[in-house]
């Protein structure tokens, strides 16, 4: 395992070299220097952030030299400051908003798994009926849903309409003199809806992925063995194949993290959410460029983080991976 | 040219029998007649400020309702269909025509052509495409085209993957070596032999590809940093939407809708595609 790890560590060095050259490479497409952009298109721009912008990125060095010294900043985290008023460091103002983003994320993620994985196995055990066939294509519908649009439906049901759910932001007015059970019920109450959605674009995909896993394990030898010598249907369902049917998920649930990362873009600015995707916006709105090339290198060091763990993950549940590799 | 003619054949036969990918050939043909005739079918001008008709909620007279300015949603959404399209198809096959180039070199040269173009894919994989795309477009204009261009430039990836699977199988077979002892050179081969018998996924794979394209669009008109206005697409007619939650919900609910059936249509018809090319993948 330890072998595979380093293995596995070994081979996002040159993926992260790549993801900070694309990020430079993008923040050149800009016609003429970024300093003329900044202030021939954003007259918010003062004098003295074109100043800083100028020295950030050392823009009258040759570009090689620029991209080094670039990557050297990166290697200790600094992602410059941020052009807004406050100046903050851009790194202290991801950090600051990254849990929000990754606790909605994991919540969504934990959420398509227990609803997707026995939704998938389900239909497949009863394949053609009319659970399965209502499931297909709430499926297709699901796939074609603009998540947000159907988070404005859910804001004018359940917040305008019925005033069961908060709209907007983490938590009320007056969380701060709540007691501790209030507190978590006020999250609650704010989170219920971005979770739910930014879930409900990963359920369709997963829901079908689990389905057609099933159905190709119940084919396999083992499972005719397994019913041969007597047991019944549901340790055969339940023990011998499901279990084989879930090591593929954790894979697609690394896969799924850009989508969930990128999507909270939409789902934050929807909801008010202070995390990671509302700061981007945020960022891209005010042409705060430090801020929105820090959060573009973060995101994909996500993404990366993501994929290693699913990768580790399924290590951990298929010895013959970590043998091989 | 005969086989070639019954195959076509067979494969549209199943194509039509399928009602479910009929029912999405019939919502994009729909789609693109109502883009074509927009003008004759849209009852107001998509244009037309009326200050005396401001949020109006539906009725005969408008459809599905007026926006902020007094505008005809229906009108403005017929017209936004145009907008769908365009962006849907040019986007889509940008990353198309991008994929089919990258994959196509990866798959037939392999080696270091190979890993550098495969290495590079990975990385763009990488990033969260939203991420991506708003980047670039906070340093470009959003204007319609350069949302196509990023777009189409940012969804390649599947398409490059899909095509060099393809390439990496189709290159041993034997009409490609007797092409290539007959003296043929590598362009000939990859655009005259290999190319054309891999174009069925690829096809799949646009069609696929025009709903996942028209979805950001919405996305990113929905966020303010799509489609402009006075230009209307259903994405920035939803961005009003929310900016009047509260009291207008047509201006929420009838764009959504065009969009869920729209992409529901593409997506119909590029499975239906699929299984007819290839019966034995259902």
């Amino acid at each position: 395992m330890l072998i595979y790890l380093s293995k596995r560590l070994a081979m996002m060095v040159p993926l992260l070299i790549g993801i900070t050259f694309i990020s430079f490479a993008i923040m050149h497409l800009a016609p003429g220097s970024p300093t003329d952009m900044a202030t021939d298109l954003n007259p918010k721009m003062s004098a003295i952030a074109k100043e800083r912008l100028t020295k950030l990125y050392g823009l009258d060095q040759p570009m090689h030299i620029q991209y080094w010294n670039w990557l050297k900043r990166l290697s200790v985290l600094d992602f410059g400051q941020s052009f807004a008023p406050d100046g903050r460091p851009v790194l202290e103002k991801i950090l600051n908003r990254l849990p929000v983003t990754v606790t909605i994320n994991l919540l969504s993620l934990f959420l398509i798994l227990v609803v997707a994985v026995p939704l998938g196995v389900y239909s497949a055990t009863r394949r053609g009926s009319f659970f399965d066939q209502a499931s297909t294509v709430l499926v297709f519908i699901g796939f074609a849903t603009p998540t947000f649009w159907l988070a404005l439906l859910c804001m004018i049901l359940f917040g305008v309409n019925l005033g069961w759910l908060p709209i907007s932001g983490i938590k009320s007015l007056a969380h701060d003199q709540m007691g501790l059970w209030a507190q978590l019920w006020d999250y609650g109450r704010h989170l219920f809806l971005p979770v739910v959605l930014s879930a409900f674009g990963g359920l369709a995909g997963m829901s079908r992925y689990m389905r057609a896993n099933m159905l190709e394990v119940v084919r396999q030898d083992y499972i005719t063995t397994a019913r041969a010598k007597g047991l019944s249907e549901r340790v055969v369902i339940y023990r011998h194949a499901m279990r084989n049917a879930l090591m593929p998920v954790v894979t697609i649930l690394g896969l799924s993290v850009p989508g969930l990362i990128g999507g909270s873009v939409i789902f934050e600015s929807i909801f008010a959410i202070p995390g990671l995707g509302k700061l981007f916006y945020d960022g891209v709105m005010a042409r705060d460029y430090p801020l929105v090339m820090g959060g573009l290198v973060i995101g994909a060091v996500l993404t990366l983080v993501g994929n290693l763990l699913a990768d580790l993950g399924y290590a951990a549940v298929d010895p013959r991976v970590r043998h091989e590799a | 040219m005969k086989p070639d003619d019954t195959l076509f054949r067979a494969f549209l036969k199943r194509l039509l029998a399928n009602r479910l990918a009929m029912a999405g050939a019939l919502v994009v043909g729909v789609l693109v007649a109502v883009a074509a005739l927009a003008p004759f079918i849209a009852p107001h001008d998509p244009y037309n400020v009326d200050v005396a008709a401001i949020l109006l909620p539906p009725s005969p007279e408008h459809p599905f309702g007026t926006d902020e300015l007094g505008r005809d949603v229906f009108s403005r959404m017929v017209y936004g269909a145009r907008v769908s399209l365009e962006v849907g198809f040019v986007a889509a096959g940008l990353a198309t025509l991008v994929g089919v180039l990258l994959g196509a070199l990866a798959g037939y040269y392999g080696g270091k052509v190979e890993a550098l173009i495969m290495r590079f894919t990975d990385m763009m994989l990488c990033f969260p495409t939203f991420f991506l795309i708003l980047a670039v477009i906070a340093l470009l204009e959003p204007s319609i085209v350069n949302i196509m261009a990023v777009i189409g430039l940012t969804s390649w990836m599947g398409v490059a993957r899909l095509v060099r699977a393809e390439f990496l199988t189709l290159k041993e077979r034997d009409y490609v070596i007797a092409a290539r002892s007959l003296g043929a050179s590598d362009a000939r081969i990859i655009f005259r032999h290999i190319l054309p018998n891999s174009l069925a996924p690829v096809l799949v794979a646009l069609t696929l590809g025009v709903a996942g394209a028209i979805l950001t669009e919405s996305g990113l008109s929905f966020l303010g940093l799509g489609v402009q206005p006075p230009l209307a697409s259903w994405g920035n007619i939803l961005n009003q939407g929310k900016a009047n939650i509260e009291i207008a919900w047509w201006l929420s609910l009838f764009p959504g809708l065009a969009i869920l059936v729209t992409v529901l249509g593409y997506n119909l018809l590029g499975e239906g595609i699929r299984d007819a090319l290839d019966p034995r993948l259902r």
